[in-house]
């Protein structure tokens, strides 16, 4: 379903597992204390589909695609993964993180690790891969997100959009099937933004599969098959962009559109 | 100056508010002391040819001379720039307080025929029970610091007595206690490895407070992007967290490093022969135990700077990452 491209940014195309989708997910819900934070989600995420995810804050986004890689737990419902269910057993959740890369807002670059240490660890670490292999895969990532020369600067040397880009980078040298983005713009500069949703465009164009929570909605009407609007720990609407920014069904989600796009 | 403000604000020893009253309060108290009948006053009166038996005037020309030679040293070494000060002012303490272990009137014979022994035997011996210690410590504080982390009930029960026990007893007594207890229970051992034990295990339990604190000071983020990448939990604490927390650890620990070099005098009550021990036994021989208490009291001063050195080149070391 994938092409081999030799400028792609997706290098091994995920297995062609038939029918299965990247990420079913099924009465998902969750409580802090006696909070909940998510209701009931149910949200199956098809392969190669870029899918955003938007709502207020504290509506759940963030912690609904933080439960996909087991950064965050859940009490109730399932996570299926490449159809790997997500359990709390170091074997699932191993599985679980081989198949899925994660950006996060606040870059998490290693400081005390060169840009290309950053990428190579992983690889080295996990996969096991030899120090000429993993350096020349970095690199090779590097170059995609237009890192030309940094390779051997610290995280802090650089701008923020080059944290962002240098962290996509990162994620991507693992190649991993579904690459989960926690509002990868939300910490950046205005001027920087733009840097960094374009490294983000040209990976969806080369099918890879994605769940960006963003307010960025210039995005989502430009590269997402689906957006989905969360508010208070469910899922309130979901459609293509086209129609969710047209015609939104729901007060709530009308509501939200109205003061994000002034 | 730590994060220095871009403002000249006027020197405080340059603002006559400052340094006239400071001169006036020497003055004042080196008056009231009576600088005139102290060693150094009855050098500098007999230099000057003034009449013994006018206290008053001793005193008045001992203060004048003192305050006169701080005043003229504050404004030579206030033209200097900021590191030649610090040098210089560093110099000046150090011979001052070499000046008054002089005033003792020691025999710097007797030093020279004791010395290497002091040094062969007592700083050798200082310094191998130091370091054996300060590695074993170190050791004891990574596992105590990773236990109480953990989420093990059973390791965090254990962390916290051992931490709780050894922070609280005083270390004489922990030497006692092995040394003296351990052989009640059919263990018999020597005084050095008591010494290094109890050591060991003191500096060990401060340690684990200043490493878990280091390790927490670590944002959330750097777990998370680690786990995300799949690392497991011994690369994640190895290669990303500990690395970073180094940084936050080193100074205190540097800190814990100086007090044990000190701290292992204690070990002297058990009868083994280092640098305080023999100080003392071999002043005893000749009632020269000034001599030998200042002798080994620069040892210790002059390894504690090599360790000052040391710690600020591995800071230098961990730093560079956030140096631009």
């Amino acid at each position: 379903m994938m092409q081999k491209k030799k400028l792609s940014l997706v290098e091994t195309a995920p297995e062609p597992m038939g029918a299965t989708p990247a990420v079913q997910i099924k009465s998902l819900s969750k409580w802090y204390g006696t909070f909940q934070a998510l209701k009931n989600v149910n949200l199956t995420i098809a392969r190669g589909e870029k899918l955003v995810i938007c709502g207020p804050s504290g509506s759940g986004k963030s912690t609904l695609i933080r439960t996909i890689n087991a950064l965050e737990s859940f009490q109730e419902g399932q996570i299926l993964v490449d159809g790997i269910e997500l359990t709390r057993k170091p074997e699932a959740v191993e599985a679980v993180r081989k198949r899925v890369g994660m950006v996060f807002q606040q870059f998490n670059l290693f400081p005390h690790l060169t840009v290309l240490e950053n990428c190579m660890l992983a690889l080295r670490l996990v996969r096991g891969v030899s120090q000429k292999v993993a350096e020349e895969r970095a690199l090779h990532y590097l170059g995609k997100v237009r890192i030309p020369d940094q390779a051997h600067k610290y995280a802090s040397q650089l701008s923020g959009g080059q944290q962002q880009r240098v962290a996509i980078a990162r994620a991507l040298s693992m190649q991993p099937d579904i690459m989960l983005f926690d509002e990868p713009t939300s910490a950046l500069d205005p001027e920087m933004v733009k840097e960094v949703l374009d490294t983000m465009t040209q990976l969806a164009g080369e099918g890879m599969t994605m769940a960006v929570v963003t307010h960025e909605m210039g995005f989502a009407r430009q590269v997402a098959d689906r957006v989905v609007f969360m508010d208070r720990g469910e899922i309130v609407e979901q459609g293509t962009p086209s129609e969710f920014f047209s015609n939104p069904k729901e007060l709530r989600a009308r509501t939200f559109l109205s003061q994000i796009l002034h | 100056m730590h994060y220095a403000d871009n403002v000249d604000y006027p020197r405080l020893l340059s603002r006559p508010s400052i340094y006239i009253p400071g001169l006036g309060l020497l003055f004042g108290v080196l008056l009231y002391t009576q600088a005139g009948a102290t060693s150094l006053g009855k050098a500098l009166v007999e230099l000057f040819g003034l009449a013994e038996g006018s206290p008053l005037a001793a005193n008045l020309l001992v203060a004048l001379l003192i305050t006169a030679v701080v005043a003229l040293n504050v404004a030579v070494v206030m033209r200097l720039s900021i590191r030649h000060q610090m040098y210089a002012v560093w110099v000046e303490l150090a011979l001052l307080v070499l000046l008054f272990f002089y005033s003792f009137d020691l025999s710097f014979e007797f030093i020279r025929r004791k010395i290497g022994f002091l040094l062969t035997q007592g700083l050798v011996t200082t310094l191998y029970v130091s370091a054996i210690s300060i590695v074993v410590a170190s050791v004891l504080a990574m596992i105590g610091a990773i236990a109480k982390l953990s989420s093990n009930g059973i390791a965090l029960g254990i962390a916290n007595f051992y931490t709780s026990l050894f922070r609280g007893l005083p270390l004489l007594m922990q030497i006692y206690m092995i040394y003296l207890g351990l052989p009640q229970l059919g263990y018999v051992i020597n005084a050095v490895p008591a010494g290094i034990l109890a050591l060991s295990l003191c500096y060990g339990a401060y340690m684990t407070e200043i490493f878990r604190a280091g390790i927490e000071s670590i944002p959330k983020g750097q777990w998370e992007a680690s786990r995300a990448l799949g690392l497991r939990p011994r690369d994640t604490l190895t290669r990303i967290i500990l690395p970073q927390a180094m940084r936050i650890i080193i100074p205190p620990t540097g800190n814990q490093f100086i007090a044990m070099l000190k701290d292992s005098s204690l070990v002297s009550v058990v009868g083994v022969w280092e640098l305080m021990y023999l100080a003392r036994t071999q002043g005893q021989t000749e009632f020269r135990h000034v001599e030998m208490m200042i002798t080994a009291s620069l040892i210790y001063w002059i390894l504690s700077i090599v360790l000052e050195l040391v710690q600020a080149r591995i800071e230098r070391r961990f730093n560079r990452a956030q140096m631009r």
